[in-house]
């Protein structure tokens, strides 16, 4: 290991240890500690001008029952989970069957349509801005939860294929072999081999996306209008303009917006951080 | 029928599979981003007939003084978002130890990864607030007062880059940590047995085992940085007076509110060549080695 550890014997050393690490965590996190405790402040507190101080009262129930029941919250909250389920679920079918068709078939062009999906992945949203938002717009689906579904299914697929045909692509072969000595179809290859092992990828790669939807702002922001359809992060910005002195409320908000991928990260850690370092590292 | 499918099943059924995620990204992903490079060459508001201008965009794109305060603010946010790698290296050198209570406080590092960028737009245009924000709390303890950083046109871009910086480190973070898990045992032992310790160690030993995740790091950081939009979008808007405005959002401002479609796409169309510069030198690294095994 690199740095040599801290021996177990030396316990000081190891409290030590601990405590500047812990020391710099809440160095790390005070921009966030603070929205935190603002958002637990009462108003009379936040006029006053009390924004970093300990809050005096704790008002945790009455804030964020008023920014569900005062704003429109609850309306963006299950927009986004209408817009994020499906397109986590499509990402992962498509994926799975690009991913097999790319890992275990030779075909010509084999790697153009790869490095297509790669390369695609990497490409800044702004350069098909225009053209997507017409076509939305052109077949009628512009400000409607079908318009994001679409564009974050398509787009998402890029880095979930080169996702999935690595992790396939490092099955052991003689199952494979296997399956076609016993002449399984494609199909049954794909249903009875592959699917069954690559649950660990289909659960990193659902954590991923799903924080990569959640998370977008750009899409939610050319691609909706109305409340009705909009999600919480292009809702939020909006909250922040309408309820600009009410500090404890636009932090409460801004804590339940985060609330759902950070719960995400910490219930599938372990599948969020191997999913992120081998789509990566991998690569 | 039954029989002629059994006979090609072999290559259709692959076809048809990969075919729905093929067609999706193909038409949605791809052939947008080409078409936006044939919108470049029109004149158009986004609704009405499309004008046929020829370069003029990019004629006009290359006197707009607007153009290079974006141009000089992507190198601001590429060349600051390169103190992410090594930071996210340091942080990881921290924080790689085996203790009890380790892996919590490690996961609490990583954090800001997850959280979306207008929440971290949201949490540091607080921060930075002159009258109530934390900096100005911590420049009155020095009885000081604290730059309106989001006002100023000059400190303006730092401050966003800086705000961004946070989630990026993490991730560095993350993909440095993994690294060093992977750390060939033998190597380090074998450096120790030799008397190599601290920096001599890092430079000579580690950090030559940490390159590929290195590359990643760099690559991500790079494409972070190309990409900037929301935290743009959320803390300054591009102000004041288009200060703080980047390719992306001068792009986004031109088509969206001032209905100038075409020179929207000319700008993208620059951003895109900048970037596929640079995936083009991504996917070489990364397709190459698996060239020579094949």
């Amino acid at each position: 290991m690199y740095p040599r550890p801290i021996p177990e014997t030396n316990r000081s050393a190891r409290a030590a240890y601990v405590t500047l690490v812990t020391a710099v965590l809440v160095l790390w996190l005070l921009p966030l500690v603070t929205v935190m405790l603002t958002s637990l402040r009462s108003f009379e507190e936040v006029m006053a001008g009390n924004y970093w101080g300990w809050p005096k009262s704790f008002n945790l129930v009455e804030n964020y029952t008023a920014v569900f029941k005062q704003t429109a919250l609850a309306r963006y909250f299950a927009n986004s989970l209408i817009i994020t389920l499906p397109s986590v679920l499509g990402v992962l079918i498509l994926s799975t069957l690009t991913g097999y068709v790319l890992s275990r078939h030779r075909f010509p062009g084999n790697r153009l349509v790869f490095a297509l999906f790669v390369g695609g992945n990497f490409l800044p949203a702004q350069i098909m801005m225009i053209p997507v938002r017409d076509l939305m717009v052109g077949i009628g689906l512009y400000d409607t939860f079908f318009a994001l579904i679409i564009f974050h299914t398509a787009f998402q697929t890029g880095f979930a294929t080169l996702f999935m045909r690595n992790f396939i692509a490092a099955l052991p072969d003689e199952l494979f072999q296997a399956a076609r000595a016993e002449g399984a179809s494609p199909w049954q290859t794909l249903w009875h081999v592959v699917v069954p092992l690559i649950r660990p990828a289909l659960a990193a790669l659902a954590i991923l996306t799903f924080t990569f939807v959640w998370n977008d702002y750009f899409w939610a922001i050319v691609l909706t209008q109305s409340d009705a359809v909009k999600p919480v992060t292009a809702g939020l910005n909006n909250l922040r303009g309408e309820w600009v002195s009410a500090w404890n409320l636009v932090a409460a908000a801004t804590i339940m917006v985060a609330i759902p991928p950070v719960a995400m990260f910490f219930l599938m850690q372990r599948h969020f951080i191997a999913g992120l370092t081998m789509g990566a590292v991998k690569g | 029928m039954m029989r002629l499918w059994r006979r090609h099943r072999h290559w259709l059924a692959p076809t048809l599979f990969i075919l729905p995620g093929a067609l999706l990204f193909g038409i949605v992903i791809i052939l947008a981003s080409v078409q936006t490079i044939w919108v470049s060459f029109f004149d158009w508001d986004g609704v009405g007939p499309m004008q046929w201008v020829g370069l003029a965009n990019y004629e006009q794109l290359a006197e707009d003084p607007q153009f290079y305060v974006s141009l000089k603010n992507n190198v601001i946010w590429l060349g600051m978002f390169m103190l992410a790698p090594p930071l996210g290296l340091a942080l990881a050198l921290l924080l790689n130890q085996a203790i009890a209570g380790m892996k919590f406080l490690k996961s609490m590092f990583f954090v800001p990864l997850v959280l979306a960028s207008v929440t971290v737009g949201v949490v540091f245009t607080w921060v930075y607030d002159p009258t109530f924000g934390l900096l100005s709390l911590i420049y009155g303890w020095f009885g000081a007062t604290a730059p309106a950083l989001l006002s100023d046109e000059h400190l303006v871009s730092f401050a966003v880059v800086i705000a961004a910086l946070w989630p990026q480190v993490a991730f560095c973070l993350v993909l440095f940590l993994a690294g060093l898990n992977n750390l060939n045992e033998d190597l380090i032992g074998a450096g120790r047995v030799d008397g190599a310790r601290g920096s001599a160690m890092l430079l000579h030993v580690v950090l030559p085992q940490l390159r590929e995740v290195s590359f990643i790091a760099l690559a991500v950081t790079v494409i972070g940085a190309l990409r900037s939009f929301d935290m743009v979008a959320v803390m300054t808007s591009g102000g004041p007076f288009g200060s703080s405005t980047v390719l992306a959002y001068q792009m986004y401002e031109q088509s969206i509110f001032s209905y100038r479609f075409g020179y929207g796409a000319a700008i993208a169309t620059v951003l895109f060549a900048i970037m596929a510069a640079f995936i083009a030198w991504y996917l070489r690294t990364l397709l190459r080695p698996e060239q020579e095994t094949a």
